[in-house]
């Protein structure tokens, strides 16, 4: 527990010196969000609708690179070796790399959902609650395979465009679940949502738990 | 058990054909179209056993690091592949004239559509990741996590709007196989198509073992040439 503290302490304060990511993937985020509204100059009365799809799609292209990048740093003069063999227990290490990649998303999420409001005309305010908590699960579930994945993408050859040809097809019913949660949540609350919410529960749980008990087999060498 | 394989397998395959173009009765609605369903329904079986097998054999490599388990792995999942793309064929033939399109977003299809998705990447994982040892352990977790996932599929594409129940429900067992016979004529293609995909899987993790095998005699050989250098 303390070994996954100090790793999350660790990319955190790496982040928060270069700022390099957060900035890098904020920006991204606003493009996609742009390149996507523009794309489908939707009428105003009909954008509202867009909004589950838009957000999730701009969450997930933006996050694939936002985790990707905490990896290739590690990359750098050897450091997943050091890392490797100080004493800190490899699970504990995917539970400190998920933790960081888990505040990195929450910060891109801060930022976009606004945007979506804003370019969508619509008002977030009064669904907030039930919207953070969707928001939430999403991020969880998505960081629990990609801060898997990442960490095998980095390794391998042709590794810029591995990481979102194995994790989208894994992805799909987070997409779908998320998807259809915020299609809910916008049309009345948290209620109609459960058996979306069902789903991310059981990829979060399910996900987090593979990827404490295999991040092991993918770091060791 | 090797030289049995084949032969069973043919005659099996005889079987079925011979089940499914001479002895069924043709369907009163869907007419003659609707005997793809026997192929059609047996791969999607004989795609899942693969599937299975690559997350068990993946545990089983993981655990002990055996090398026939991984090659089991890897064919497991190029023959689950190649069923699964076989589903993607027969299905469309049989939705055109039946549902007038070839492919809609219906929860089955998506399911399938992304359960293929997953394993072709698992197979580029292995083709391009480098020949590294380590490749085969990703490719074993990536086989654990994609049987994981596969539950969590089948419930999130409920939640999909545009379902058309009527159509898939009539394609089910019971109200689409009155006759005995079609039931039959089911039976033995999934027998035959299994044992089709079993053969193929053995080929494939022999293929496997040999190019092991010869990789290892260019090693030795090239050794044994550095030191006379």
């Amino acid at each position: 527990m303390r070994g996954a503290l100090v790793i999350f302490r660790k990319d955190l304060s790496i982040e928060w010196r270069t700022r390099e990511g957060v900035s890098s993937v904020l920006v991204l985020g606003l493009l996609l969000l742009v390149v996507l509204t523009v794309a489908h100059d939707a009428p105003p009365e009909a954008a509202p609708a867009l909004a589950p799809s838009f957000l999730w799609a701009t969450f997930l292209f933006t996050g694939l690179l936002g985790v990707q990048r905490g990896f290739l740093l590690e990359r750098e003069n050897d450091c997943l070796a050091g890392l490797l063999v100080s004493p800190i227990d490899p699970a504990a290490i995917y539970v400190g790399k998920l933790a960081a990649n888990v505040a990195l998303l929450a910060v891109m999420q801060l930022f976009v959902v606004p945007l979506v409001g804003l370019f969508l005309h619509l008002d977030l305010m009064p669904v907030l609650p039930a919207l953070l908590v969707v928001l939430a699960l999403g991020n969880f579930g998505f960081a629990a395979l990609a801060t898997l994945f990442a960490a095998i993408s980095v390794r391998v050859r042709a590794r810029e465009v591995m990481l979102p040809l194995l994790l989208l097809p894994l992805l799909v019913p987070l997409l779908i679940g998320t998807v259809s949660a915020t299609r809910s949540v916008l049309a009345g609350g948290l209620a109609l949502a459960t058996d979306a919410v069902t789903v991310l529960v059981a990829f979060d749980v399910i996900f987090a738990v593979a990827g404490w008990l295999l991040f092991a087999y993918v770091v060791r060498d | 058990m090797r030289r049995l394989l084949p032969v069973v397998t043919c005659a099996a395959m005889l079987a079925a054909l011979y089940l499914v173009f001479m002895v069924v009765p043709t369907e009163q609605q869907m007419g003659i179209v609707q005997r793809i369903f026997y192929f059609h329904v047996s791969s999607a079986w004989m795609a899942f056993i693969g599937f299975f097998l690559v997350a068990g054999a993946s545990a089983v490599y993981l655990w002990n690091g055996s090398r026939a388990a991984d090659r089991l792995a890897e064919a497991a999942a190029e023959v689950g592949v190649l069923f699964c793309s076989l589903v993607l064929v027969t299905g469309p033939i049989w939705a055109r004239p039946i549902w007038g399109v070839w492919w809609t977003w219906d929860p089955r299809l998506t399911m399938t559509v992304i359960l293929w998705a997953i394993y072709v990447s698992y197979l580029m994982l292995r083709a391009f990741g480098g020949a590294d040892e380590a490749v085969n352990r990703y490719a074993a977790v990536l086989g654990i996590i994609g049987v994981l996932d596969i539950p969590i599929i089948m419930v999130s594409v409920r939640l999909l709007r545009g379902m058309h129940p009527a159509v898939i429900t009539r394609n089910e067992g019971g109200s689409g196989l009155v006759d005995p016979w079609m039931r039959l004529a089911l039976l033995v293609s999934a027998v035959a198509l299994i044992l089709l995909g079993s053969w193929l899987m053995q080929l494939r993790a022999r293929m496997g073992r040999l190019g092991e095998e010869l990789a290892a005699l260019r090693r030795q050989e090239e050794a044994r040439h550095g030191e006379v250098a």
